[in-house]
């Protein structure tokens, strides 16, 4: 019972944290506004699907050499784990990049107050 | 953006009032970094001021934690940079360990992490930045120049461009990687609480615990072999 009463709280928790933050200010926004909101969506899910591409295989190719390289010698598995996780995280960051250039496009557009009323 | 919705608001909402009144700031809510890198600050000198002041041989519980810690750290960085690298231990260990208790302070609810700003970021990178062109000249002299040029002198006009590109990129790809990775799951998580808020953000939560590990310990390791790749000798 004393459970089930905590992660009901838990729970609540969770759903009160995430309720202020979607209150989202609306405001009067013309054609050309939603030309440039489609053009942006368009361009935010092609760049992020091909930068998640590159990133997928490049660090399955990392992974295949740390394996095999852990199979012949699995004594040097320190060493070779410690170069896998830092091969993978700058792999990583290149996916990061192209994110953080969405997140731009999204939600710091420098061009929106041009459009938006 | 909207603002999160934080513990420490109570104290921070009159202050930034006061500032934005003060001193005519333009927006006085996106102080939030500063205020929760202090708050980490005051929380690990607290900790270590408490540890330090008594230290025993045989350890207690906290002490024993701390000195696992410290240990790690010493053990990487010997690993990394030689036993001559031992002088920058409280600069890399410092990074670490606030970066590591930056990043896991996002995960609990209620607490923003300092590292989801590129100001925090950026001033990591650049400290790292200089460091590593201020030690090269110090233990190289002039000849640390002979590092930009490359292998054999003649390739000198296509490698130096190269080398200040790479070089310049670096402060910029740590910001950026680590910028990405914490304000990323900030914004996945609030888009899972958006999407399905009844245990669904626990298998995000434990990635964003993971993320955070890893990208601490990525930071301080590129910092190192920073600085270890200038002080190094000829290719």
């Amino acid at each position: 019972m004393k459970k089930v009463l905590l992660l009901g709280v838990f729970s609540a928790v969770f759903l009160l944290l995430g309720v202020p933050v979607l209150f989202a200010s609306e405001g009067a926004v013309g054609p050309e506004a939603i030309e440039l909101f489609k053009w942006i969506a368009i361009a935010t899910g092609i760049g992020m699907g091909v930068a998640a591409i590159g990133t997928g295989i490049g660090q399955g190719l990392g992974v295949q050499g740390a394996c095999e390289g852990v199979a012949r010698n699995p004594e040097a598995s320190g060493k070779i784990l410690t170069a896998l996780i830092l091969g993978l995280a700058m792999i990583e960051s290149l996916a990061i990049y192209a994110l953080v250039i969405e997140l731009i496009l999204l939600y710091a557009n420098p061009f929106m107050k041009y459009v938006v009323g | 953006m909207e603002h999160p919705l934080l513990w420490l608001d109570f104290i921070t909402t009159p202050l930034y009032d006061f500032l934005h009144n003060a001193f005519h700031l333009k927006d006085n809510n996106h102080l939030n970094h500063v205020t929760y890198m202090w708050f980490y600050m005051i929380i690990l000198i607290l900790i270590s001021i408490i540890v330090t002041r008594s230290l025993k041989l045989i350890p207690g519980k906290l002490q024993n934690f701390l000195e696992v810690v410290v240990g790690g750290l010493r053990s990487l960085l010997v690993d990394t940079m030689g036993e001559n690298g031992m002088r920058f231990f409280p600069l890399m260990a410092t990074l670490a360990v606030f970066i590591l208790v930056a990043n896991l302070g996002g995960v609990i609810p209620g607490f923003y992490s300092p590292t989801a700003n590129l100001n925090t970021n950026a001033s990591m990178a650049i400290t790292v930045f200089l460091l590593t062109h201020i030690v090269g000249v110090k233990v190289h002299g002039v000849k640390y120049l002979k590092q930009f040029v490359g292998p054999v002198w003649w390739m000198a006009p296509l490698m130096i461009p190269v080398e200040i590109i790479g070089h310049l990129a670096r402060p910029l790809s740590l910001t950026v990687r680590l910028f990405g990775n914490i304000f990323g799951e900030d914004l996945v998580l609030l888009v899972l609480l958006f999407l399905a808020p009844f245990l669904m953000p626990l298998p995000m939560l434990g990635l964003m615990i993971f993320t955070s590990v890893l990208q601490a310990f990525v930071f301080t390791l590129l910092a190192m072999m920073y600085i270890s790749g200038a002080m190094e000798e000829a290719h």
